[in-house]
């Protein structure tokens, strides 16, 4: 049995970049899912549910990246991340 | 971005007396003020932005690190230190455990580039498991000096 890999680019919108808060709640969500589930940046991929791998890639604002998911839940994983990145996990209003 | 591209030599502290967040951050804080890389008027005040940052998130994030840390307008480029607890200290963490590995970083405003840089730095030697476990067990700023320079040189994770 094999599964689909979902797939979505995602950028980086808070001005900050995927530092320490913004991996914390994407370690957190992609934990609540069974999927396995990484981004990809530049052809490095890193697992989403390991909050020092997410570190390692020193996402600024404005990077695209690959988010994959696979697994049974992959479908809710990637939409929820997404939406995620989308609203700059709740950084874009505030100044840090 | 290297280690000694920001920790400052003279502030890192191995055997970290203290056994609480609050004043593992204040003696972590004044390690710097001795080194000279911080004013004593702004101690307090870096203190105090330090425990906000804290209060949005742990910066425990797991396997025995922390990476406390805030932007302060009176630096002008990223300083940071290391301290070394031997018993640990409880940080509320991400995955509960107990920080031994103490990364405190102080960047200047309206750079978070290098802070991100430092991140990706730290994070990306503290994957190694042997580095993770050495640093853990120095017991002298020089053995900690030196695991950062051997790790500056890509002797542990590439």
């Amino acid at each position: 049995m094999s599964s689909t890999i979902i797939t979505r680019i995602v950028t980086v919108r808070n001005p900050q970049g995927l530092h320490a808060r913004p991996a914390d709640l994407l370690v957190r969500e992609a934990s609540r899912h069974n999927a396995s589930i990484s981004l990809e940046k530049n052809g490095q991929r890193v697992d989403c549910k390991s909050i020092l791998s997410l570190l390692t890639l020193g996402a600024e604002c404005g990077t695209e990246m690959s988010l994959a998911a696979e697994g049974v839940d992959a479908e809710q994983a990637v939409a929820v991340i997404a939406e995620l990145f989308d609203c700059g996990f709740f950084e874009l209003e505030q100044a840090e | 971005m290297k280690f000694s591209d920001f920790i400052c030599e003279k502030a890192i502290r191995a055997e970290l007396t203290a056994d609480t967040k609050d004043g593992v951050i204040a003696e972590l804080v004044d390690s710097l003020l001795q080194a000279g890389e911080i004013g004593v008027d702004e101690k307090a005040d870096i203190i105090a932005a330090i425990m906000k940052r804290e209060e949005l998130g742990s910066t425990g994030i797991g396997r025995g690190v922390a990476v406390p840390h805030t932007k302060h307008a009176s630096v002008d480029k990223l300083v940071g230190t290391v301290g070394v607890s031997v018993d640990g200290v409880d940080f509320n963490s991400l995955d509960g455990e107990k920080v031994q590995l103490f990364f405190l970083l102080i960047s200047p405003p309206e750079r978070p580039g290098d802070h991100l840089r430092a991140l990706e730095n730290i994070s990306r030697q503290l994957r190694d498991e042997t580095f993770c476990r050495f640093l853990k067990q120095s017991k002298t700023t020089d053995d900690i000096h030196q695991l950062l320079e051997e790790a500056d040189n890509n002797q542990f994770a590439s």
